[in-house]
């Protein structure tokens, strides 16, 4: 992957196939320890400690469409280029953490890219799911919750296109890491 | 500040606008691959958009959706359209640039872009 924010969607992906009614996603940037964090917690059904260890691995897939699942294997393979690693945390029923840790200031660490584009278009498939996104780039900190949102909307879709447009302006506006 | 305000505005308009509907499975079906696979080959800003054009040009009954892979990663991001009553047609390798012509041609005009279309490549 080209751009860390196209692991991110994709790991985030699996959460919606998870069924997760409730995404977290979090980048976070700390250059005093030099770590970028990336992770994505939900609440989707989870994964057994054999499933999670094996969803490590690139031969590790429920999909049937092909036999080996990318994901998990590539973002984990990104963290650990920049000397960062990747953890991975789930419980059947209860939900799922995926945790990645990068070097911030590494040359092989990939660039963020178009972390608005992964966030709406998550948000615009999936209306019916709440995210919770946090961008933290030391002490400045931004964070955006559909929750707040849909109470505001009163039964308009997330995904209207003027609520989309809408939430690209507030990441303009209010990303510390743009 | 982008301000909640602004949201209430969005709101009222919405839920004012007459042809307010969720999902319907009368109409065309975009539907983009977004597994892996796709996402590496540039599936988001192929989605977004065709979701974008849609609403520019205020095509009523026609959705955008997603799906996971569809088994042929080489020819990614494919992108298949259902049109009602007719045979699907399977885009690959789509890009941006591609879709306001897949839109004016294929979803407004009835004619699909068989350039784009896995037949083409396949030859
Ligand atoms: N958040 C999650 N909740 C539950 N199961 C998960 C989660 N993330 C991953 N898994 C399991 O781990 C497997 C491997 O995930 P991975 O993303 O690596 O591959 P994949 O989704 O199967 O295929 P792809 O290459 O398209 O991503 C999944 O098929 C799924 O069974
Ligand atoms: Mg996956």
């Amino acid at each position: 992957m080209r751009e860390l924010s196209l692991n991110l969607l994709d790991v985030a992906q699996n959460s919606l196939t998870a069924g997760a009614s409730l995404v977290e996603i979090g980048v976070l940037v700390n250059t005093d320890k030099d770590l970028l964090n990336i992770y994505v917690k939900d609440n989707g059904k989870g994964m057994t400690q054999q499933q999670a260890d094996a969803a490590q691995n690139p031969f590790f897939t429920t999909r049937t469409t092909r036999k080996v699942g990318l994901g998990i294997p590539l973002f984990k393979m990104a963290a650990e280029m920049t000397g960062g690693k990747l953890a991975l945390t789930s419980q059947p029923n209860v939900g799922t953490l995926i945790s990645a840790n990068f070097g911030w200031t590494h040359i092989d660490r990939m660039p963020l890219g178009d972390l608005c584009g992964t966030l709406t278009v998550l948000i615009r498939m999936n209306p019916h799911v709440d995210f919770v996104y946090i961008e933290r780039f030391n002490d400045k900190e931004m964070t955006l919750d559909t929750r707040e949102l849909r109470e505001v909307l009163e039964g308009v879709s997330l995904s209207n296109p003027d609520v989309i447009a809408w939430i690209e302006e507030f990441y303009k506006e209010n990303s510390p890491l743009i | 500040m982008k301000s909640l305000e602004e949201l209430k505005a969005i709101r009222d308009k919405a839920k004012s606008a007459i042809n307010v509907r969720e999902e319907s499975d009368a109409g065309t079906r975009i539907v983009v691959g977004m597994a892996t696979c796709g996402i590496a080959a540039g599936a988001r800003p192929v989605l977004n958009a065709f979701a974008e054009e849609v609403n520019r040009r205020g095509l009523k009954d026609v959705m955008v959706t997603q799906t996971g892979c569809i088994g042929i990663c080489q020819y990614e991001p494919v992108v298949e359209v259902y049109v009602p009553g007719q045979e699907k047609v399977t885009y690959v390798k789509m890009t941006r640039e591609k879709v306001a012509e897949v839109i004016t041609e294929h979803i407004v005009n009835g004619r699909p872009v068989t350039a784009y279309t896995i037949g083409a490549y396949q030859n």
